[in-house]
């Protein structure tokens, strides 16, 4: 029976089994590549999409456990930190290799909409589940701090 | 008569051209000349072996005649629960929970969080589920978060486990609620059905449901 699933605003249909993780479904069914695989089993983070604005780990995600909610990936990531996270990492040239920074980034997302100004603590406790093997965290912390800037409201 | 000259032998540029691009003509067919792909097919998840150990029964206590001493003897028995690693991980000794066998710091550093259900961006939900996931081999139950920061666990002798869960300032249960939790709770359940190959705790809920109920109702007593 083919599973509803709401990714980036639109309903897909998709009839892989209600086990298969999202991730899997999410690129090899969708096409939405820019969720990246990295160890499968919710230890790196490269996997991280928002479901209802809440990030998670897709490689660990049954899509029949999607339900209704809402799903997004780095693909349909908008609003003011979305974009301020994107300026900040292009300005900051966060990426050295690239292949964890759409989970990087989702995180990063979900972290400003929870915490607009957060501190190297409040940073370190929302992005320890996301992993770097070129290790960019420096240059992470930094894009963040930025983009915050960026997205403060002017007093 | 002369000779004629020789003359030299000249190799045109068009046909070393000629040659050129035949040769990468080729290459191109070789590379994507159709080939079969080995058909999809199914690897079936092999559940790990984990060993099972069973409970003494509460009847197998009846034989200590000193009710004190029954009672003690029966704790120690569902202690062998309480201090098993699938109930001390969420019971640590700080705020960042312990996994797997060794009871290893958790890793991604998941923290408890205001409401023990992790931080806000990094909760556990951000990994685990309503149920144990296959797949990934995460572990999930729908109540899944850590114990609260006063029922401390690990390191702590089973006397002292035995104390803070009668306090019901630390335990916030009566002996009633304490009973049901061990009995019927379906976290508290998840460590018989663990998956993966992680080892479940000794016995049946059921199991360990009766003998924490024999020793309440033999008094409740404590070891030392």
């Amino acid at each position: 029976m083919p599973i509803e699933l709401k990714v980036n605003g639109r309903i897909a249909r998709v009839d892989d089994d209600g086990d298969t993780p999202l991730l899997w479904v999410l690129r090899d069914t969708l096409g939405l590549t820019g969720t990246k695989y990295g160890c499968g089993i919710a230890q790196c983070g490269a996997c991280t999409v928002h479901i209802d604005g809440q990030p998670v780990r897709s490689c660990a995600f049954p899509i029949d456990a999607v339900g209704a909610s809402a799903i997004t990936t780095i693909e349909g990531a908008v609003g003011p930190e979305a974009d301020a996270i994107r300026a900040a990492w292009v300005a900051r040239d966060v990426p050295q290799c690239g292949f964890c920074q759409s989970g990087q980034i989702m995180s990063a997302i979900a972290l400003l909409r929870t915490a607009p100004q957060p501190t190297d603590a409040d940073i370190d406790r929302a992005m320890g589940g996301n992993l770097c093997r070129c290790a960019t965290y420096n240059r992470i912390r930094a894009a963040i701090h930025d983009a915050a800037r960026a997205t403060a409201t002017p007093t | 008569m002369s000779a004629r000259p020789r003359r030299r032998r000249r190799i045109g540029c068009l046909a070393l051209l000629a040659i050129v691009v035949a040769s990468q003509i080729l290459t191109v067919a070789l590379l994507l000349r159709p080939r079969t792909m080995p058909a999809p097919s199914v690897i079936p998840i092999v559940s790990a072996k984990v060993d099972r150990v069973s409970l003494r029964p509460v009847a197998a206590f009846q034989a200590i005649d000193d009710p004190a001493a029954r009672s003690v003897a029966l704790f120690r028995e569902a202690g062998r629960v309480i201090q098993h690693p699938r109930c001390l991980n969420c019971h640590p000794r700080s705020d960042r929970p312990n996994q797997t066998d060794a009871m290893h710091p958790h890793l991604p550093a998941v923290m408890r969080g205001p409401d023990g259900g992790g931080e806000p961006v990094l909760r556990c939900a951000t990994c685990h589920r309503d149920r144990n996931v296959d797949a990934a081999g995460v572990p999930g139950n729908p109540k899944w978060r850590l114990a609260p920061a006063e029922m401390t666990w690990e390191r702590q002798s089973l006397g002292q486990i035995c104390r803070q869960i009668l306090d019901p300032a630390r335990s916030h249960m009566s002996r009633d609620e304490l009973r049901r939790h061990m009995a019927e709770d379906e976290l508290v359940g998840w460590a018989w059905h663990p998956g993966g190959d992680r080892a479940p705790a000794p016995g049946t809920q059921a199991e360990f449901g009766a003998l924490v109920a024999a020793w309440l109702e033999t008094g409740a007593r404590c070891p030392a």
